[in-house]
């Protein structure tokens, strides 16, 4: 698809999805994701919550950012633009990925997926155009934003498998996390790969604009069958947050974007060294992270379960009750499946550990009257939430 | 394998060959690549045909300085800075002004001129002076200083304010990146007087006497003053020295010897790999080449960090001055200038805004049909650049573009004609006595020397490429992101001209950081 010369009439473009997921819609919550009109919540948050936890949920992702990166240099390129070491990926498989600028800093995380040899799709939250061009000097690579050429839904949930294939797409069965499989779904050519962005089994189907509602078509036509819920990105940011994964630009600053000192993060500083890989030889903010390693850890976005049942919403994070001042939450639910407040927090070390006490304290309203509460939070290193049943291949069928 | 190489310096340009003299004084084994086969870079003596011979492309200089002379005992080694000479800002009409140090003569020079110009020098040149913990240090970080760096800010605060005093701090203050038109105009009414000034502030630079920070280039020109006065020296006399001087010490300089690349493993620099396939291997690799050829051509983007290697690619230094080397059978004669006096410097300037138009020119991708010459006759100082009874003239051409619109291959022949008949408007025997002629465009010194456009400096010495930012944020300390590789060539701090001040203050960096151990 190329841009409808006319869209700049529109404050925010349509998706190829837009028309059914508008007819679909009860709220008419809607926002701006990457110049396009996206759902907030379609119908029900609870409905759209539960369907990736017990059902399964389709999400519009056609807004995210998407380049084409190939040519002889392409492996190249990408090893010196991301931290990971890339020698472990294959035609056919996808990885995640991170990139920082020279200071070490995360401009923004992605997923890498090798489509063949010297062709690979860098999807990513945010605009990279700029910094992929700027790092393409000295390698023969073409770059390409392909984020209007490709339609795109995530479909996500233990029942995912099963809806896929009821909907026409067979051969998904040996599909391990992170491949990605060329298929039909009736006659329409469509890419398939096992990736998300909600801990749960899940998969991202990608496909030509012009045949996106024909795939749309074929996903809700078993939805009698089984309990298939259009979500929007309310519901997402909860399951997000249970599987432990991170949004740049919400739970960080993007470093390029930054203007504060001190206000970026390194890829340690988010709880992604294990993405880092200092010995894979060199690749931008290389040197300026080794130097961080020699230094202690001098603050973690760190997963934290918050006691009680009120919502702690924005609020700073104290060594112990009435201590010192030692972070603040970045994004925090309240999870129905865990019966937790689940929350990202940028909590400042203190000598290189984690301090012993964590106290949230946060302001919330009761009956339109704000009131003051202090919660104790406990630090966790694995995601909330990992079902068993996200790995397993073949998938259970339903 | 052979003999341990401590440090490789890529390019025996002058300040190569200064760091490589350092180097080799403090115990360290240096081997020096030239790509050219003598010594000097754009310091090398040039030939045309068998007979005639020129300086490189810098004529006229100020002595290198006395600490310089002192370290590497260069008068030992056959240094002397030449006579002492005038510039002569020559006049269509024979009406030339003389301007010397600290004094001007010439016929209808106003009596208001030739009082303000002594008080005039001596002030600038107090500038300059108040300057030298800067121009004589590694330039200071602004962030995580060490003491070093403390004390180079310390002294120049101190220089500037308690040295100059209160007024004279302000005014330098005034016009530290200010254009030299406005200060000028200020000062003096002699347009002879103001063009050669101005042309001086801007010869090797894209900038017009009016464009900002021309104060601060004509500071860093008379800061060489304080050295000694500008002669015709002979470059080769301290090419010959320099290289004596490091040879002496035990350096090694291969000639012949281009450098494809600079091999660098999980960025640190081990060594160099040569045209011929050969690699050497070194502690320690110092690039006098220009700090764009260094990055992206020797060690290549790929292996430096994206932004880094997207800033070398913005460094902004683009050649405006072309060479005309003239061999003559005879002695030119010049209307209105003595036989005396046809030995100093000659300089066609007549007006700032004669300087300016030739300028504006260049911005355009066009030469100037009127361009600003810069004319000596080193033959005069040194017989043996060409036979009995002939001589050879020098002229540095102000402002040729790097990339002339249509291209230079056609045009170029046609610019030096153009360029012997506006001598011959002053020289009316000049153009019977040519012999043969040299010209070299941007482009030509470009080819012939290296230098990305063939810029003189390896770079605009604007303010944004000046100081902590020279040649650019994170390698301003010849120390660069690659480990081991560092810079030591005009790029750097405190910039181009025949000073050796940038090989020295590399030379003490490596030294600091590790040196050869």
């Amino acid at each position: 698809m190329s841009i409808d010369r006319e869209h700049f009439r529109l404050a925010l473009q349509r998706t190829p999805f837009h028309d059914r997921i508008s007819a679909m819609s009860t709220t008419e919550v809607w926002t701006a994701w990457n110049t396009y009109k996206v759902a907030r919540v379609v119908d029900k948050l609870s409905a759209e919550y539960f369907a990736v936890r017990s059902g399964c949920a389709v999400m519009d992702m056609t807004p995210m950012e998407k380049y084409r990166i190939s040519g002889k240099d392409a492996r190249a390129y990408l090893d010196r633009l991301v931290t990971r070491d890339l020698s472990k990926l294959r035609p056919g498989r996808v990885t995640y990925v991170v990139w920082c600028n020279d200071e070490g800093k995360v401009i923004d995380d992605g997923t890498l997926f090798q489509l063949d040899e010297d062709n690979y799709r860098l999807c990513s939250q945010h605009h990279q155009l700029d910094w992929l061009l700027i790092s393409a000097a000295g390698f023969d690579v073409q770059i390409e934003v392909e984020t209007h050429e490709i339609a795109a839904l995530a479909v996500q949930g233990p029942t995912s498998f099963s809806v896929l294939a009821a909907a026409g797409i067979d051969g998904l069965d040996q599909l391990k996390p992170f491949g990605i499989i060329e298929l039909r779904c009736g006659d329409i050519p469509v890419t398939v790969s096992r990736t998300g962005y909600t801990g749960d089994l899940g998969y991202e189907v990608w496909v030509d604009p012009a045949d996106a509602l024909q795939l749309w078509d074929a996903i809700f036509g078993v939805q009698g069958q089984y309990d298939i819920q259009p979500m929007g990105l309310d519901a997402l940011e909860m399951v997000r947050i249970e599987a432990g994964f991170i949004m740049p630009g919400f739970d960080f600053n993007c470093a390029e974007s930054t203007v504060r000192n001190n206000y970026d993060r390194s890829p340690f500083e988010v709880g992604l060294g294990w993405v880092v890989s200092l010995d894979k030889g060199h690749f931008t903010g290389r040197k300026a992270l080794i130097d961080e390693k020699t230094r202690p850890p001098g603050r973690r976005l760190t997963k934290i379960v918050v006691d009680g049942n009120k919502p702690p919403g924005q609020a700073f994070i104290y060594n112990g009750k009435g201590g010192k001042l030692v972070g603040e939450i970045k994004c925090a639910i309240w999870s129905p499946i865990l019966k937790a407040n689940l929350a990202l927090a940028d909590i400042d070390y203190i000598n290189g550990q984690l301090p012993p006490k964590l106290w949230a304290r946060f302001d919330y309203q009761r009956e339109l009257k704000w009131r003051t509460a202090w919660a104790e939070c406990h630090a966790q290193s694995k995601p909330f939430y990992s079902p068993e049943h996200r790995s397993v291949t073949p998938p259970a069928r339903f | 394998m052979t003999e341990r190489i401590d440090a490789i310096i890529i390019g025996a340009g002058h300040n190569g060959l200064v760091c490589a003299a350092y180097l080799a004084r403090a115990g360290m084994n240096v081997v020096c690549l030239e790509a050219a086969d003598s010594a000097g870079g754009m310091a090398a003596p040039r030939t045309l045909g068998d007979d005639y011979h020129f300086p490189g492309l810098g004529v006229s200089a100020y002595p290198v300085s006395a600490a310089i002379r002192r370290d590497l005992k260069l008068d030992q080694f056959g240094y002397a800075p030449g006579k002492a000479v005038d510039t002569i800002a020559l006049d269509a009409r024979g009406n030339h002004l003389t301007i010397g140090a600290r004094s001007l003569s010439g016929n209808d020079l106003p009596e208001s001129d030739a009082k303000a110009y002594p008080d005039f020098k001596n002030e600038y040149l107090a500038f300059a002076k108040s300057l030298r913990p800067l121009f004589d240090n590694k330039p200071p970080r602004l962030k995580n200083m060490p003491f070093s760096d403390l004390s180079t800010l310390a002294k120049l605060g101190w220089n500037v304010r308690l040295g100059l005093g209160r007024e004279a701090m302000y005014e330098l203050l005034r016009v530290a990146a200010i254009n030299i038109y406005d200060v000028l105009n200020d000062t003096f009414d002699d347009d002879r007087l103001k063009g050669a000034i101005a042309a001086d502030a801007v010869m090797g630079s894209a900038m017009g006497p009016r464009t900002p920070g021309t104060v601060l280039t004509w500071l860093q020109r008379l800061y060489g003053q304080l050295s000694g006065p500008l002669s015709l020296h002979s470059s080769e006399q301290l090419i010959n020295a320099l290289t004596q001087s490091a040879e002496s010490a035990g350096a090694s300089i291969r000639l012949n010897t281009r450098v494809a690349k600079i091999l660098v493993d999980n960025g640190k620099a081990f060594g160099v790999e040569l045209e011929n396939g050969e690699m050497l291997k070194a502690r320690t690799v110092i690039s006098n080449a220009d700090p764009r050829t260094t990055f992206s051509t020797l060690v290549g983007a790929p292996a430096l960090d994206a932004m880094f290697a997207n800033r070398v690619t913005q460094i902004r230094g683009s050649g405006v001055v072309a060479k005309l080397n003239i061999a003559l059978n005879g002695m030119p004669e010049i209307s209105g200038i003595s036989a005396e006096q046809i030995g100093n410097r000659l300089l066609i300037a007549p007006t700032m805004k004669y300087v300016e138009h030739a300028f504006n020119h260049s911005k355009y991708g066009e030469y100037s049909e009127n361009p600003v010459l810069d004319i000596s006759i080193p033959s005069l100082h040194n017989s043996s650049l060409a036979p009995d009874g002939h001589h050879v003239m020098s002229v540095n051409v102000a402002f040729v573009p790097y990339a002339l619109d249509g291209g230079w291959e056609e045009q170029k022949t046609t610019l030096a004609y153009k360029i012997i008949s506006q001598l011959g408007e002053y020289s009316p025997n000049l153009k019977s006595l040519v012999v043969d002629h040299e010209f070299l465009t941007p482009e030509d010194i470009e080819k012939a020397y290296g230098a990305v456009q063939g810029h003189w400096h390896h770079g605009e010495l604007t303010i944004h490429q000046s100081f902590m930012m020279r040649p650019l944020h994170g390698a301003a300390q010849y120390d660069t992101p690659i480990d081991r590789l560092f810079l030591c060539g005009a790029g750097c701090h405190p910039g181009g001209g025949l000073t050796g001040r940038p090989g020295r203050l590399a030379a003490n960096r490596v030294l600091e950081l590790g040196g050869g151990k």
